[in-house]
């Protein structure tokens, strides 16, 4: 590899630095490839004695850019706080950001409605099987005396049927509140994401 | 050896290299070379660190027509010399308990 190969490949891969640490650290390993060809070693022989790219973007990105005393103190907690630009560009776009963030907080709040209500639903109709069981089950008693024994008895087996599937559609309530529950679970975590993701990139 | 301790014997290494003149780069690497290989890519973050906690300064000077950084010692550089051998004689106690053979619990069984 040319002298001018290392350091464009070097430049790509530390494409994110800032602009003074890139420079810096482009001169550090341009100085040192001249000063071995100053002592003998050919260009390629110099270049190959910088080490892998892999090794040197690992060391600085690793090591990061220590910052000078002074700014360190400007800049506080540099960890966890955004650039005095960003925290302007927030408050100027108040009127343009906070409708969306509102409205997008007002879907995820019917979407949880909306959830919670099927949910509901599911059991409303369970406990209807179940007024329909208890139903049957005493109307075949007035039927009988009314109609005849035809009529208790239809009105006997509707009741249980009802009571069979009241006992089953149970089971299923349970399986879909389950299943409910865990879809909003994810949405949640999902909408968290979002935001710890970008005060990650932020910094 | 450990990284974290190689880490910190290094940062002082590099001082005691430029204590008596300003140096480059290279020079540093190689008069390290017969106590302690070390490569560009582990001197540069180094430097680096070295600098920012004002150990020592950078200056760039002209040489056979290119540009040079060269690193100068501060009086704080050599005040962390200084310290360094104090911290030996506590390294040197630490390293004989570590390596003690044999134990002085035996007798109050």
């Amino acid at each position: 590899m040319t002298k001018y190969e290392f350091l464009s490949a070097l430049r790509n891969r530390l494409g994110g630095l800032p602009q003074e640490d890139l420079e810096r650290t482009l001169e550090y390993y341009g100085e040192s490839i001249d000063d071995r060809m100053e002592d003998g070693l050919t260009e390629e022989e110099a270049v190959e004695a910088m080490g892998s790219i892999d090794e040197i973007v690992s060391q600085i990105l690793m090591g990061a850019s220590p910052r000078k005393p002074g700014r360190e103190q400007a800049r506080g907690n540099a960890g966890r706080s955004w650039g005095a630009g960003v925290i302007v560009l927030l408050v100027l776009g108040f009127p343009l950001w906070f409708p969306l963030l509102a409205a997008f907080a007002a879907i995820l709040f019917s979407l949880y409605v909306v959830f919670w209500s099927l949910i509901v639903v599911f059991y409303a109709v369970d406990l209807s099987f179940a007024a329909g069981a208890v139903a049957g089950i005493f109307g075949c008693v007035a039927g009988l005396f009314a109609g005849g024994v035809a009529h208790g008895l239809l009105l006997l087996g509707s009741g249980l049927v009802c009571a069979g599937l009241a006992v089953l559609w149970f089971f299923a309530c349970g399986v879909i509140a389950k299943g409910l529950i865990g879809v909003s679970k994810r949405v949640l975590s999902w909408v968290k994401s979002c935001f710890v993701r970008r005060r990650g990139i932020a910094r | 050896m450990d990284i974290q301790l190689k880490r910190g014997l290094l940062d002082v290494c590099v001082l005691a290299a430029i204590k008596d003149e300003d140096s480059y780069g290279y020079q540093i690497i190689k008069d390290m070379k017969p106590y302690v290989e070390i490569s560009e890519s582990t001197l540069y973050p180094i430097l680096r660190r070295l600098e920012s906690a004002a150990f020592l300064t950078v200056r760039t000077a002209e040489h056979n027509g290119r540009l040079r950084k060269y690193y100068h010692i501060t009086p704080l550089g050599r005040k962390r010399i200084e310290a360094f051998r104090e911290e030996w004689e506590e390294m040197i106690s630490i390293y004989q308990f570590v390596i003690r053979e044999g134990g002085n619990r035996n007798d109050e069984i």
